[in-house]
């Protein structure tokens, strides 16, 4: 299992087109049950030290590409690659890599110190090896001294910790975690998210953890692969994730989204206008978009980026970076949803549609108290909106 | 002070409530109705085993009326070659029939569970048909098996001339591990399975490792199951067993077609004894916390 060194090399060396040693690459994986097809063509390249994350809803073939990587499923098509090598023809305990499962899945009738010890043991390691990497482990997750405890004696947190040391104690190229949040409760997921993290700077392995809770990915992963129905819809940085999604179905899944459909009126190598049903205003853009001029295209509006003022009769607003008229629109004020550390409102504009705005309370007292019905201008830059092709 | 101010809500959830207080809305073992009911269900279930036993001290040939204290049936019991010969065949029986139906039983129920085949569903119906037919149909049915298919070769010595009825107690007494064993399985957490695989175990150990740890109160409970039923079976064994291969409960039979002594009780009392014992060791078993042996 640690046997992996002349492989390593082999990927070490420049040949590659692409990046450097892909520690994992799937080439064209698909994966059907019966009729339905889980996993769609993917394809996809996750470097050494990467925190890469596996974001999608339920049933979108998240877990079906872990599985497959951890050996539990087989691809229908396509290849699986880890340090170059094919790892088709390897059974799950032959792979240089480890899972955290959902259910943490520590065995009941074992003291904690067994379950860690238990893929040493299989591996043949020297008992003496066996207690010094085992006592490592459980300190690595803060668990030293717990070893001799039964795994009914233990929070589900100390659970988790028991199986992300089993995990480790085996040193693998790879770690991964499914779902290693979904169970815990609020505060110690949020404790738990930066564990992961500095467990992972720690360890300098390789995590692959599959999710549906995006805030999650995003607080965690280095980088982050969005699927819908078995197929990959975007692979990036959280950040761009979220300011720079590829199609609707991202923009709407990663954060909150105001989406609106239109019509591509002007496209130019420094600004754009899309023209919305839904927006009394022209929607300006300070850049281009690559589309066919007249197509239909969506805008994305994150809640955060749009301005909101009191509209007292006068003048309309203007925009200080977008042409008078464009990126102004009035509405009134129809819900409130007070967060603390923001404030939440849902804005009605002219034709009835309904807009999310979100504004920091920056202050104990907000000067402006916005109430419901009031007459309000919502305003964005130039830069806010996301055009969507697809 | 403040806590004598709600006197009532603090002692109900003491343990032990104040003496004369009146029961709590769910405290029905606190009514006398209720109790009166258990009172009586007890004695329904255990009358009859106590009187037997109570009679097995009684001085008495005729055993009918209560004559005085006596041993000497125990005694009289034990000296009886045929009785201690039948008792002998009954354990024996048991104890095989427990460690064939269990190890059948288990593999019939991981297949069950584990695996998708055709027919699988046909063949979970037929695994539960020993258990709803009739006995007595079943005891016909050996008669004949052991007649006209298979017979088993007479004249062989002790314990193989037991084998046919070890085989008929082994039929009835394995759906029932099964079943119990599925059951159980049922709650198995199959990412415990792939944990294993995936820290590096084979199958077999994986089985050896999770699955059966997991199964072991299911394979404890069939056990006893098992063993309970091979030990009191009458019907089939009356049907499968020969002049040489007499059990306990036909040989009681037997010797109650003359007429009801004490030493029909004490026989009976020792087996009583013998099964509860055995179930008791089975239960503490079942309920013990499994210490991982030091590697």
């Amino acid at each position: 299992m640690t046997d992996v060194s002349p492989v390593h090399t082999q990927a070490d060396k420049p040949a590659s087109p692409v990046k450097p040693n892909p520690i994992i690459s799937f080439e064209g994986v698909t994966k059907r049950f019966g009729k339905t097809i889980a996993v769609d063509d993917v394809t996809l390249q996750i470097q050494e030290g990467e925190f890469f994350a596996l974001l999608g809803p339920s049933g979108c073939g998240k877990t079906t590409l872990l599985r497959m990587l951890a050996g539990f499923e087989t691809p229908s098509e396509g290849r699986i690659l880890i340090d170059g090598r094919d790892i088709a023809a390897l059974p799950p305990n032959k792979r240089p890599v480890n899972m955290v499962f959902q259910s943490y899945a520590v065995f009941p009738h074992m003291k904690v110190a067994d379950n860690v010890a238990y893929g040493l043991k299989m591996d043949g390691a020297p008992a003496a090896e066996i207690k010094t990497r085992v006592a490592e482990a459980l300190e690595l997750v803060k668990l030293g001294g717990l070893g001799e405890r039964m795994p009914d004696q233990l929070s589900g947190g100390q659970r988790q910790r028991v199986a992300l040391a089993r995990a480790l104690v085996k040193r693998p190229r790879v770690l991964l975690l499914d779902e290693p949040l979904s169970a815990l409760d609020a505060k110690l997921r949020d404790q738990m998210r930066s564990e992961l993290t500095s467990l992972q700077e720690k360890v300098g392995i390789t995590f692959i953890m599959v999710t549906h809770d995006q805030d999650e990915a995003l607080a965690i992963a280095t980088r982050c692969a969005v699927m819908n129905r078995g197929v990959l819809a975007q692979v990036a940085t959280p950040a761009d994730l979220y300011e720079f999604p590829n199609s609707r179905f991202v923009a709407d899944f990663v954060g909150s989204v105001n989406m609106f459909e239109g019509v591509l009126e002007k496209d130019e190598p420094n600004q754009a206008v899309v023209r919305c049903t839904e927006l009394a205003a022209p929607v300006y853009l300070d850049h281009g978009v690559t589309g066919a001029r007249g197509s239909t295209v969506w805008v994305a509006l994150r809640p955060e980026k749009i301005e909101m003022h009191k509209r007292n009769g006068g003048e309309a607003l203007k925009m200080e970076d977008a042409p008078a008229g464009a990126n102004v629109v009035a509405g009134v004020i129809r819900d409130i949803v007070y967060l603390g550390s923001e404030t939440n409102f849902e804005v009605e504009l002219e034709g009835g549609r309904r807009v999310k705005t979100f504004r920091s309370n920056l202050t104990r007292y907000d000067q402006e108290d916005f109430t419901w019905d009031e007459p309000v201008w919502l305003a964005w830059h130039a830069c806010s909106p996301a055009v969507l092709l697809s | 002070m403040a806590k004598q101010a709600l006197p009532a809500a603090t002692a109900a959830v003491t343990e032990r409530p104040a003496p004369r207080e009146k029961p709590g809305p769910l405290e029905y073992m606190r009514r006398w109705p209720l109790q009166l009911m258990v009172g009586l269900t007890l004695l329904f279930l255990y009358l009859p085993l106590i009187t037997l036993m109570a009679f097995s001290f009684n001085d008495s040939r005729r055993n009918i009326v209560w004559q005085g204290f006596t041993l000497k049936y125990y005694e009289k019991a034990l000296a009886n070659e045929s009785l201690i010969q039948a008792f002998v065949n009954s354990l024996t029986i048991a104890f095989l029939c427990t460690i064939v139906s269990v190890i059948l039983g288990a593999l019939a129920a991981v297949m069950l569970w584990r695996f998708r085949f055709p027919g699988k569903t046909a063949l979970e119906g037929t695994l539960a048909l020993p258990i709803v037919v009739p006995e007595i149909c079943l005891g016909v049915a050996m008669l004949v098996f052991f007649a006209r298919v298979m017979p088993w070769p007479t004249g062989l010595p002790w314990p193989f001339n037991l084998g046919a009825i070890t085989i008929a107690h082994i039929s009835f007494a394995f759906p029932f591990v099964a079943t119990v064993v599925r059951a159980r399985l049922a709650s198995f957490n199959r990412e415990l399975e792939e944990a294993a695989k995936d820290l590096g175990a084979s199958e077999w150990r994986t089985f050896w490792d999770v699955l059966v740890p997991h199964m072991r109160p299911g394979l404890i409970a069939g056990a006893l199951l098992a063993f309970t039923l091979s030990l009191d079976d009458f019907v089939i064994t009356f049907f499968t067993s020969g002049p040489d291969t007499i059990t306990f409960p036909v040989k009681v039979y037997s010797m109650l077609r003359f007429s009801v002594t004490p030493e029909v009780n004490a026989a009976s009392t020792i087996l009583i004894v013998v099964t509860v014992v055995l179930t008791a060791i089975g239960l503490q078993l079942q309920n013990q916390k499994p210490k991982e042996d030091k590697a």
